[in-house]
């Protein structure tokens, strides 16, 4: 295998770990611990709920965006 | 039928599994960050599919499409392939045209009937758009072999000419002397008129709003056939915009109750990781060729809506 496939292999495969450690945390925290203190927020108030999941998503959006990215300049920078 | 490992989610009422959630998020997130476009044509479906309501369906998937986009717009933009001042004036025509569509919605909903008007809907707009992407894809990419032909070689993959069959209707779009003109040097449009520009995503916002998602397969062919935006500038331009239009789409939706949250979070966690990859794959590919790969999705999402429509029941 080339280096540079082998790369971006493992590179994938850190990327796809950090996604299935989220994921994980996900079913666990928000899923279980979030889901009645939504469901209560979204029959209660609608407006804050419709803030609170915007900010949700765009929160997961940019934490694993980051933290991804930091792994890959992490690898980038040994393997050079 | 129960689906697999099926979990309750209170905000819906529905009962899904998340790993079903989690390989859809991923499958869209290819195309998604491939083809520019939200992939609703398939997340719609694929939750109308497992029983949830279209209105929650299509609010969701808006959710989910804005972490989504947030990914792929970012990995576009370091591939330079966003145009920040085209992507800001169609926010404006977008965010207009989706909150009308979103009281289309609502219309509906109170009507009783927005389950199968938005299933009738959806199934003739998605068919129409393959079978007109197949047909202008093809004829541009017959028109680019005639022409390699005669020329005895050309460029391929990525810095290959993005063509299409519409040059004439897009300077034509261009001409409208309609004031106020603006030049896109990023995307090498020398002037066009502000109105085309939010005419085309006023469209677009109108589909999002009614369909969900980013409605980025049908501006996303407007930007190129209409406006003259080549198609790499065109789909990262359209995600950049999309995350505007998408946040703003979230929030109406989610105010009139037609948003679960948590399926969407859980939709994104696969979504994210496809959204990267598919980013990476346009760079291997010219315009013409994305365009006619583009081809038959929206038919994978007519099939399960017809599907759904004839036989009433779940996946």
């Amino acid at each position: 295998m080339k280096p540079e496939t082998r790369r971006t292999l493992v590179s994938f495969l850190i990327e796809l770990l950090v996604y299935t450690i989220g994921i994980v945390i996900y079913f666990f925290l928000v899923l279980h611990f979030l889901s009645d203190w939504l469901e209560h927020l979204s029959k209660e108030n609608i407006k804050l709920y419709a803030i609170v999941a915007l900010a949700l998503i765009l929160g997961q959006a940019v934490i694993l965006e980051w933290v991804t990215t930091f792994l890959f300049r992490l690898l980038r920078g040994r393997s050079e | 039928m129960t689906p697999l490992l099926a979990m309750h989610f209170p905000i819906s009422g529905t009962d899904i599994s998340p790993v079903y959630l989690v390989v859809t998020g991923f499958l869209i997130g290819i195309l998604g960050g491939f083809f520019g476009v939200g992939g609703s044509f398939i997340a719609g479906p694929a939750l109308r599919a497992i029983g949830m309501h279209w209105n929650f369906a299509v609010g969701t998937d808006l959710a989910h499409i804005v972490g989504k986009s947030v990914v792929a717009a970012k990995r576009h933009r370091a591939l330079g392939n966003v145009d920040l001042r085209l992507g800001l004036i169609m926010a404006a025509g977008t965010i207009v045209g989706a909150e009308c569509g979103a009281q289309l919605i609502q219309y509906l909903k109170r009507q009783g009937n927005v389950d199968f008007v938005v299933s009738i809907v959806s199934i003739v707009i998605y068919s129409s758009i393959s079978l007109f992407m197949v047909w202008e894809s093809s004829r541009t990419v017959r028109s680019q072999k005639k022409s390699r032909a005669k020329t005895g070689g050309a460029q391929k993959g990525r810095h290959a000419k993005d063509e299409s069959s519409f040059a004439g209707l897009t300077q034509a779009m261009q001409r409208i002397p309609l004031w106020p003109v603006v030049s896109l040097p990023t995307s090498g449009v020398k002037a066009i008129s502000v109105w085309v520009i939010i005419v085309v995503s006023f469209i677009g916002g109108l589909f999002s709003g009614f369909l969900g998602g980013g409605a980025g397969y049908i501006r996303m062919p407007m930007m190129v056939y209409v406006l003259g935006i080549p198609t790499h500038l065109a789909v990262g331009t359209d995600l950049f915009e999309i995350i505007i239009s998408a946040s703003y789409g979230t929030f109406s939706h989610a105010i009139k109750g037609n948003v679960d949250i948590l399926v969407a979070l859980v939709m994104h966690t696969g979504a994210a990781i496809g959204a990267q990859i598919g980013a990476i794959l346009t760079q291997y590919f010219a315009g013409p060729k994305i365009r006619l790969l583009f081809v038959p999705l929206p038919l994978i999402g007519v099939a399960i809506v017809t599907y759904t429509l004839i036989t009433g029941h779940k996946l």
